[in-house]
């Protein structure tokens, strides 16, 4: 089965875990039994209206599936995926007010 | 163009370059001619300025409007003990002076914004991107796109690393990657989520050896590829990028043509303001009341910092419950209680006070300044961190 990699600002909706093997034939059924083991992850990756966020990039191999077929890209046994976050990067900007009330689900 | 002649002395000092065929005299004298604007002076700052003044960079430009803090030696290794309190511009710019008399140093002593950017970045040949937030990512962008500057990007967070070499003539920029910011709190600052100290050294040198190349002219820059580091696992990663033909800057229907206000875009302050740390009026309690208020009235005090952070500091009789787990642990908590929240600095605290007002708690007011406050103001034996 592909093997999803988990980049560091998500594992901690993963139980820590690095690399999480998913099912499916296509990114949309590895993503949903991503959420099925993870639920908390999913709204870090999906809007309210069940879209990939715009800021999630997920690779399959080399390529960013917004440069394939997107959630229907397939994909392969043991192929490797890649979730790419946005990250700042040294900040200090701890006053941002967040929207964590959307990810409370709330 | 003629390219600068080497004195004597500087055929010596880069005798090292002179020796590599793809560098050279030649090269050396490119290096010389060239000019390189780095965008913060901090972790990702530090070894870029330091190695390309070393290498020979004729001219740098250093922006950045903070001071040294005790707390950035960890890894902005530009900077130290000796130099805590100073403009970490001015900190920056004696340690370059030292190790290479010969080059020069523009400092800009001001946060790096829509008002100042085009004039600051105009005379560089190239832009490095060592910024801390997003705000001045897609600022830093979209200044680099507007001028065609290659734009040398590398982020960090924890033990994760990104390099990329964003050039709009010849390939896609950061907006084309990344069109639009995660909201605000999604992804937890190095503040909140800390880094390894060596990682914007490694991150960072990486940086500094794509800028060379670039200047060079040699070898193939990360354009079109995204590097992703990862400390633990010692990997390196890469990706392709392609153009992303909706691109709002680059793209060929672009519709920003001018800076844009960052803040606002991304909905977050991109420099420390007054109010950080703070809920808003009327929400906040500072820590010297807290101090009076827990004599005579029961309140309860909730700690949404996480576990690791409560062996570092921590306030007596505090119930922890990390602000990632606050939305689904409302239940161990009484709306009719008087409560309030802490965290560090006080603004991870003011997030977890919306979430609380949201579901219904009225009694709640937030620590400004956090326990790092209450280390300052009331019981100084606490540590600060």
């Amino acid at each position: 089965m592909p093997v999803l990699r988990i980049p560091t600002p998500l594992r901690p909706y993963t139980d820590g875990l690095s690399d999480v093997t998913v099912g499916g034939s296509d990114i949309s059924e590895a993503l949903t039994d991503l959420t099925n083991q993870f639920p908390t992850i999913k709204p870090h990756l999906f809007n309210e209206g069940g879209e990939l966020r715009p800021f999630v990039n997920l690779f399959v191999g080399e390529n960013n599936i917004k440069d394939l077929q997107g959630v229907n890209t397939p994909i392969k046994d043991g192929e490797k995926l890649m979730l790419i976050p946005s990250i700042a990067g040294g900040c200090h900007c701890e006053s941002s007010r967040s929207n964590l009330l959307d990810f409370a689900g709330a | 163009m003629t390219l600068p002649e080497l004195s004597r002395d500087e055929i010596l000092r880069y005798s090292r370059h002179l020796l590599i065929p793809e560098v050279g005299l030649e090269g050396q004298r490119k290096l010389k001619n060239s000019s390189v604007l780095i965008i913060g002076t901090g972790g990702l700052g530090s070894p870029v300025a330091l190695y390309l003044a070393a290498a020979g960079v004729g001219r740098i430009g250093l922006v950045d409007y903070d001071v040294v803090d005790s707390s950035n030696l960890q890894r902005q290794v530009i900077h130290g003990t000796s130099t805590v309190g100073k403009l970490k511009v001015e900190s920056a710019r004696d340690k370059l002076v030292d190790l290479s008399p010969d080059i020069q140093v523009d400092i800009f002593n001001e946060p790096f914004t829509s008002e100042n950017a085009l004039r600051i970045a105009r005379d560089f040949d190239l832009i490095l991107d060592g910024t801390d937030n997003f705000p001045t990512r897609y600022l830093t962008n979209d200044v680099a796109v507007f001028l065609g500057k290659p734009n040398v990007y590398a982020s960090i967070y924890r033990f994760d690393g990104q390099v990329s070499v964003f050039y709009a003539k010849e390939g896609p920029c950061y907006r084309c990657l990344f069109p639009e910011p995660p909201p605000p709190g999604l992804v937890p600052s190095c503040a909140e989520g800390g880094v390894l100290g060596v990682l914007p050294g490694t991150i960072g040198t990486i940086q500094a050896t794509e800028a060379l190349k670039v200047l060079l002219g040699i070898g193939e820059p990360l354009i079109g590829k995204l590097l992703l580091y990862n400390a633990l696992d010692m990997s390196f990663d890469f990706v392709k990028l392609k153009k992303n033909p909706n691109c709002r800057v680059c793209g060929p229907n672009a519709d920003i043509k001018e800076l844009i206000d960052y803040e606002e875009f991304c909905g977050v302050p991109s420099h420390d303001h007054e109010d950080e740390g703070s809920a808003g009026a009327g929400l906040d309690i500072t820590a010297p009341e807290l101090s009076e208020r827990i004599k005579t009235n029961h309140l309860k005090l909730l700690d949404v910092r996480e576990p690791h952070e409560l062996e570092i500091s921590a306030l007596p009789n505090a119930t922890n419950i990390p602000l990632g787990q606050l939305a689904a642990r409302l239940s161990e908590l009484d709306s009719a209680d008087e409560m309030v929240i802490f965290c560090k600095s006080g603004s991870r605290s003011a997030r977890g006070l919306e979430l609380l007002a949201s579901a219904g708690f009225k009694k709640v007011k937030n620590l400004k300044g956090g326990i790092n406050a209450w280390a300052k103001e009331v019981d100084t034996n606490l540590p600060l961190y």
